[in-house]
């Protein structure tokens, strides 16, 4: 399996998620430097992971979504490569416009950092197959723009078409329906506040991060 | 030649830092104060000749996120 992590100025969650990656797949992904026109030959998984890139300039995520980088991200997407957007990464697919919805300003303000309890609501995707539906898990959260919003017909088609994947148990940054992460239609494109890749093993306080990427590279590598 | 860029949320999209600027004002005791929206501006240095079409796609493409934004362009010819 040839996994990939871009990079951009900004990004503090990169390593995060290289390791885990590592963790679980056993190989090294490619750290992919924004600027980068292409991404490496026969990548088949990519992150965009958590961080500030570019200090979260105009709008989180806005300024990563139009790097260089992106074009071939967006090629590879719609392909059918398996993609994961984490926290800002997730902010990142939906200002290029590869997820609906927006991440708005949390609610109350304030930036929310601390474990929260997420319920898998679609155990058929690519991402989750290594969870019960309905099932409760915690991830880590740690964000001041995961406040998710969408017009209402965009709110009842991701419903309708099960690509809610993960829904908050608790109050956290009052997104719309709770939503905390998302499909694309074709499904091979997950984006998600939370951190899965903070809770891979027993020191991180919790594994139950580590089933998404067990289940994903499953998958990938057969 | 300069135009301006006013980037505003949606109607009905909410708004909390409005909202809090809001709860500032009533506790400096400005009474009165229906509603806050908050929202940007953006000032932007053209080339002569660069015409509306131009700056929208601008907007579109970049400036605003049309998702839960609405933007509106003031062009300020004498500057």
């Amino acid at each position: 399996m040839k996994s990939a992590v871009i990079v951009f100025p900004g990004s503090n969650c990169d390593r995060d998620l290289a390791v885990a990656i590592e963790q679980v797949a056993g190989r090294k992904p490619a750290m992919v430097w924004h600027k980068e026109a292409d991404l490496p030959e026969g990548t088949d998984f990519i992150g965009v992971p958590g961080g500030f890139s570019y200090g979260d300039y105009l709008r989180s995520g806005a300024m990563a979504a139009r790097s260089p980088i992106m074009r071939a991200v967006k090629d590879a997407a719609g392909r059918g490569v398996p993609l994961i957007g984490i926290c800002n990464g997730f902010q990142v697919l939906t200002e290029a416009g590869l997820l609906p919805g927006a991440l708005m300003r949390n609610a109350k303000l304030s930036f929310v950092c601390r474990p929260v309890k997420l319920r898998v609501e679609n155990s058929q995707s690519l991402f989750t197959s290594h969870y019960d539906s309905g099932e409760a898990i915690t991830f880590p959260v740690a964000h001041h723009d995961g406040n998710y919003q969408a017009d209402p017909e965009a709110l009842a088609r991701l419903e309708g078409e099960g690509r809610v994947a993960f829904r908050y148990l608790e109050q956290v940054n009052g997104s719309a329906r709770d939503i905390a992460g998302i499909l694309n239609d074709a499904g091979n494109v997950l984006g998600l506040m939370p951190h899965p890749e903070r809770v891979i093993e027993p020191a991180h306080g919790g594994t139950d991060g580590r089933r998404l990427f067990e289940g994903l590279f499953e998958t990938v590598a057969a | 030649m300069k135009a301006r860029v006013f980037i505003t949320l949606k109607p009905g999209v909410l708004d909390p830092q409005g909202k809090a600027i809001h709860h500032a004002l009533d506790g400096l005791g400005f009474k009165g104060v229906n509603d806050v929206r908050a929202g940007k501006m953006i000032e932007l240095d053209l080339a002569d000749g660069t015409n509306d079409a131009e700056i929208e796609d601008m907007c579109r493409k970049l400036l605003a996120n049309t998702v839960i934004e609405n933007f509106r362009i003031e062009r300020l010819e004498n500057a």
